[in-house]
């Protein structure tokens, strides 16, 4: 089994993100330069935050059509598992492989520290071995995570059970203080209608460790890897 | 060769925080009569074309596919004529 962890200009998580899967989870994994189209041998992508191409534009707007993105884009469709992260998620948002877009948060802060998020549904290869109504503290590290869709595809989002991590409370609390960035309904990630796609603003890769405070990151991985033997 | 002028907004229906930010600095420097401040982007695009339609047609293209994400954005065309 191997992971691939894409690399584009810009890319910054991209060794978190290796570490995570290679020394942390023990999984074979190995960098996909932007360049390259060829991911056969690949069994999960991961695109890692970052400022892709200085954010030039908007966040992931021009890293959507590198040509590796063409390559994600074919190998989502086929059903391959792909996780965005942070600047990952925004491309992911800009390919149109997930519904919506990110505004500047709406304190127009960059926002750095522990966040906790409810886990919103198992029925993801993301989230099978976490329980529904699991709390995860993952940091979170943006300045564009301000999630918004319109009114219509957000209903669809609700009805298909896309939505998949909300900011909530250290015990779970509903509550807009929690949210660190003004998405709407606290969303902190989402899958596609077929669900192997998902993006998420928090950062797992660096939730990998109790002694840097915290390694709830772990169980998405873990959900990750089981799916993928068990595929 | 023709230039489109462009212009990028966020949409009416969704707030703009930077135009907020904008406004609320304003009316601390006195300006009251000041009601809304919205922030875009401007974007010069120089375009071979042999008519000011295709011209137009290029452009919109161009905004729909990269310069804008409609989603979330608005954008205007102007085109003018520069030889």
């Amino acid at each position: 089994m191997t992971i691939g962890v894409l690399v584009f200009p810009g890319s910054n998580c991209d060794h978190d993100a290796y570490h995570a899967l290679k020394h942390i989870m023990g999984v074979e994994t190995r960098f996909v330069f932007h360049k390259e189209t060829d991911l056969s041998g690949i069994d999960a992508i991961i695109v890692p935050g970052g400022f892709s191409y200085g954010d030039y534009l908007r966040s992931g707007a021009i890293a959507r059509f590198s040509p590796v993105m063409q390559s994600v884009k074919t190998f989502a469709e086929n059903g391959g598992a792909v996780i965005g992260i942070c600047n990952g998620f925004q491309i992911l948002l800009e390919s149109g492989l997930l519904p919506g877009a990110m505004l500047h948060n709406e304190q127009l802060k960059f926002t750095c520290k522990q966040v906790y998020l409810r886990t919103e549904s198992s029925n993801t290869p993301f989230t099978s071995e976490i329980e529904k109504g699991t709390i995860l503290k993952i940091p979170v590290a943006h300045g564009e995570g301000n999630y918004y869709a319109d009114e219509h595809t957000l209903n669809h989002l609700i009805e298909n059970d896309q939505i998949i991590f909300r900011y909530v409370g250290p015990e779970g609390q509903n509550d807009h203080r929690y949210n660190p960035n003004g998405a709407l309904q606290n969303i902190a990630g989402i899958c596609n209608k077929d669900r192997n796609v998902l993006g998420m603003m928090p950062h797992p890769e660096r939730a990998m460790e109790i002694m840097l405070g915290s390694d709830d990151g772990k169980r998405i991985f873990e959900s990750l890897l089981k799916n993928l033997v068990s595929a | 060769m023709y230039k489109a002028l462009v212009n990028v907004t966020l949409r009416k229906s969704i707030l703009d925080p930077k135009g907020k930010a904008a406004r609320e600095a304003l009316h601390n420097l006195g300006h009251k009569s000041i009601n809304d401040v919205r922030i875009g982007k401007y974007i010069e695009i120089n375009i071979d074309a042999s008519s000011e339609s295709e011209a137009k047609d290029i452009a919109n293209e161009a905004c729909s596919k990269l310069l804008a994400n409609e989603v979330m954005e608005d954008f205007t065309v102007n085109i003018i004529k520069t030889d």
